[in-house]
């Protein structure tokens, strides 16, 4: 999986840095690194050190809120010698030879968890390979032996010399780093694992420093909101901008190229809103979608109860069906996830601005740069070499940010292509575009029916899944389907980490009603849901405790029983399972996603007739080293507010094609009063650091559901409002 | 229509039409960008700013009914509360992706500035009204805790 293998010597003539990075066409973009080409030598990629010592990474994720400012940067500091007071951060430039994300392959991109994942060893060999050279740069300099230098908090020691690293940086410059520089054992570690260390992005956003893609304001740049059509598939036929002619600072409206909007240009943000809500525009629905999400609901239920289209565990379902059929208990549910927007909270936007030789720059909160670099070059036939993509803040993401088809950073690219480029374009979406925009977790639907023996342990399992794959018909199809599979489908169901005797699963697709989307933890959204909510429903018709019936179905000797086992006991300790106050449920649930570990308990108070409470959810998360303590807290509970607010009341629909939801008041959020403390244990750990921007989501919807199930209804449809759950 | 903003302390001239939301000012022609688009229809909070030291959404204020009054956005706290609450903001690593918090701070202001010492719920009614899709509830109202503190120390 290392990148350096690959590319080995990687760090060799980088030190020629800025020449080299321009050389292949990256010349940083925006108000990044160009400006402070002067006086900053890049080491390698990932590390650049000024003349007065002051060392910034290249930070190669979009920072969404998810912690890699401060991640990867802490790698650099820990194996350079650093304190995180002298180290800043950037935004790399589009450049996947240097900056790919190695799980993804030669893909710039952030997702699916693999941040830290993919970065951990490249980016501590890049602190490690900056050390060095400075190292021997100092060796040379004070003709000592590098091996008795040290570099600590900035400063190179040893043989009765002291001197900052800014002085030997011209000189490093011009040394070959070794290969494999020496790491530091995890026993040496300052940072990393450090609970005191804090988040780099936190002063500017604080204080409205910080810029996102909204923020952008360039000289004499027009704004455009685009008018969509409100059925997915619908097509102009024509408009009458006659109205909006009268709205001052309106300049033009022309129909997108691919026909699938109007495009309403003007001076400001608020023109352009208000031009647009008075153009006219004539659509053709003679393709449109026009189902409803009854009609879909049927399908679902339909596909359901009919031999599924792929056989996951390529077993004999029949036998299975006997074994249940004959076993002393049967347990049966049906469940049912809707559609879901992301809404992250700065609605989508970016700006396309022409440099004067002819190129491009994009400016993003950019999940995936590769994509719409290509996309944009394209667009506008413009080489590569010319499209620069400057990476800025992303206000959320949760998925939305990185779609197959690039959608909105192509919107602004087929918006430019319609001028004469001198004026830089913004485009601009409204909330009402964001949730009516499509792109969502797809609806899915599951159907379990597991015989329990007189001994109350499972005689079979039939597990049947249905819904509309994420990938297919698009250029991500490669990564993920397999014999017809879409992986992101099942994830979570094949493959479990439970050891389930006589399991058969099965999985049908049901064709698009509209554009889907992975959304924060992806397949696992609705698999964790139901996996958890049929080990409880199980356990509770066995007899048995709901944490000691997982944890006899996690009793072998593979390393995902054993830290699922490890955070299970974890967060039932320090629940204080099973002794909750009086008054209260508690509802547990635990999954592996992403290569990480999370077990939760949710407390309540209440109930499901006369009103819930969330008190408490006690979380525990084994995802590896640790590098950064309080961002994986800060993740989990993020991950774990954003999984329970859409479980408790959220749902996209469809009536006749067309998307109800249209802003927050319709699509409400969780807000601060809906859950009362979220309480995260770590797991210490030796393991390579995998995700946790997506793991905290999965366990945390049917913890919730378990713990009311416990003095109530077992909640198998979302939103659980709509299935006659009140909260408090 | 011309019209004169007192924001952050100084007077601005600007030409907007009847019935344009302050936030759009603020953003599009003083370029003060600190203060977020969100919702724009006052459900989310984001765009939240002080007119004459109460917490409003620009995003449903317009710029006709402004004119006597004293605005303040992000960019222009100072008060001891303000300081108070970037403090605690600080200490407890509040933000994720921060888009939202530019307002939640605003809120915070707001409340502290009326009630020094507010209670859990207290805390939750008042910051009801600004939406965090990242959820940094707990830690906001743990900000908002220490904020007190802080003032009272």
């Amino acid at each position: 999986m290392s990148v350096l293998s690959s590319r080995r010597g990687f760090l060799k003539g980088a030190a020629a840095s800025a020449a080299a990075v321009l050389v292949i066409g990256v010349a940083p973009s925006g108000s990044m690194a160009a400006a402070n080409a002067a006086d900053t030598t890049m080491l390698n990629p990932f590390v650049k050190i000024a003349a007065d010592g002051t060392v910034t990474a290249i930070v190669k994720h979009f920072e969404k809120g998810q912690g890699p400012a401060t991640g990867l940067t802490t790698l650099i500091a820990e194996e350079l010698g650093v304190s995180m007071d002298a180290i800043e951060y950037e935004f790399a430039p589009s450049n996947p030879k240097l900056y790919n994300n190695t799980a993804f392959g030669p893909i710039q991109g952030t997702g699916g968890s693999t941040a830290m994942f993919n970065s951990f060893k490249q980016y501590r060999q890049a602190g490690a390979a900056a050390r060095d050279v400075l190292l021997q740069a100092a060796s040379l300099a004070w003709d000592v032996p590098a091996a008795q230098l040290k570099l600590e908090d900035g400063v190179i020691s040893g043989g009765g010399n002291k001197a900052p690293i800014g002085e030997f940086v011209a000189a490093a410059s011009k040394l070959t780093a070794p290969e494999n520089p020496r790491l530091k054992d995890p026993s040496e570690f300052k940072l990393i694992g450090n609970a005191s260390v804090r988040r780099k992005d936190t002063p500017p956003k604080i204080n409205g420093t910080a810029k996102y893609a909204m923020d952008i304001q360039l000289d004499n740049q027009m704004v455009v909101t685009i008018k969509r059509a409100t059925r997915k598939g619908a097509t102009v036929t024509s408009f009458d901008d006659s109205a909006a002619k009268d709205v001052k600072g309106f300049i033009r409206a022309a129909t997108l190229p691919n026909k699938a909007g109007v495009a309403v240009y003007a001076e400001n943000t608020w023109a352009s809103l208000q031009a647009r809500e008075a153009l006219e525009v004539t659509w053709d629905n003679s393709t449109a979608e026009s189902r409803s999400s009854e009609d879909v609901y049927k399908e679902l239920m339909a596909a359901l109860n009919t031999a599924p289209e792929y056989n996951l565990t390529k077993n004999d379902q029949a036998e299975i069906a006997d074994a249940i059929e004959n076993a002393d208990k049967v347990v049966e549910e049906t469940f049912y996830f809707p559609l879901l927007a992301h809404a992250p909270m700065e609605p989508l936007t970016c700006t396309i601005e022409a440099t004067e030789d002819g190129g491009v720059i994009l400016h993003d909160g950019c999940q995936m740069p590769t994509s719409p670099h290509a996309a944009i070059a394209q667009i506008l036939q413009v080489p590569m070499d010319k499209v620069q993509v400057n990476t800025m803040f992303a206000g959320g993401s949760f998925g939305r940010r990185a779609t197959p088809t690039v959608d909105y950073q192509v919107e602004a690219a087929l918006s430019f292509v319609m001028t004469d480029r001198r004026r830089p374009v913004k485009l601009v979406w409204s909330r009402e575009d964001d949730i009516t925009g499509g792109y969502y977790r797809p609806a899915f639907a599951h159907k379990v029916r597991v015989g329990l023996d007189a001994d109350g342990n499972i005689a079979g399992w039939d597990h049947r899944v249905a819904g509309q794959s994420i990938s297919k018909g698009t250029p991500f199809e490669a990564f993920s389907v397999h014999d017809g599979v879409d992986h992101l489908s099942v994830e979570g169901v094949t493959p479990t980490q439970y050891s389930i005797p006589g399991m058969f699963a099965g999985l049908t697709d049901i064709k698009p009603a509209t554009t889907v989307l992975w959304w924060r933890s992806v397949g696992h959204t609705h698999t964790a849901y139901v996996m958890e909510a049929m080990m409880d429903a199980v356990a509770t018709a066995a007899g048995r405790d709901p944490v000691e019936f997982r944890l006899a179905h996690l009793a072998g000797d593979t390393p995902d029983q054993k830290r699922l086992t490890g955070v299970l006991k974890l967060a039932a300790e320090k629940s204080n399972w099973g002794k909750g106050a009086e008054g209260r449920s508690q509802g547990v649930a635990v999954h592996k996603s992403f290569g990480s570990y999370v077990a939760e308990v949710v407390e309540i108070s209440g109930d499901a007739e006369n009103g819930v409470k969330i008190e408490k959810v006690t979380c525990a998360v084994d995802c590896g080293i640790p590098v950064n303590p309080d961002v994986i807290k800060a993740q989990m509970e993020g991950g774990i507010g954003y999984g329970l607010g859409h479980a408790m009341r959220d749902e996209i629909t469809l009536e006749n094609g067309e998307v109800i939801q249209q802003n927050f008041p319709d699509y409400e959020p969780l807000r601060i009063g809906d859950i009362g403390e979220i309480e995260t244990h770590i797991v210490l750990s030796t393991q390579a650091p995998t995700g946790v921007g997506e793991p905290g989501t999965p366990p945390s919807a049917p913890a919730l559901a378990n713990a009311i199930a416990a003095k109530g209804p077992r909640v198998t449809e979302l939103p659980m409002t709509k299935a006659g759950v009140t909260f408090a | 229509m011309a019209i004169s903003l007192k924001l952050n302390g100084q007077t601005h001239k600007v030409d907007a039409e009847p019935g344009t939301p302050l936030l759009w000012v603020i953003r599009d022609e003083l370029k003060l960008t600190g203060t977020k688009f969100g919702c724009g229809v006052a459900s989310c909070g984001a765009c939240t700013v002080h007119l004459d030291g109460e917490p409003v959404r620009s995003c449903q204020t317009f710029i006709e009914d402004v004119e006597d009054s004293e605005i303040t956005t992000i960019e222009g706290l100072k008060s001891t509360p303000a300081q108070a609450v970037q403090q605690a903001w600080t200490e407890l690593d509040v933000v994720q992706c921060g888009y939202c918090q530019s307002g939640q701070i605003m809120s915070a202001v707001g409340l502290l500035s009326e009630n020094a010492k507010p209670t859990l719920e207290e805390i939750d009614d008042y910051m009801d009204g600004n939406a965090c899709r990242c959820a940094t509830y707990q830690r906001i109202r743990s900000a908002i805790v220490r904020a007190s503190e802080i003032m009272e120390a």
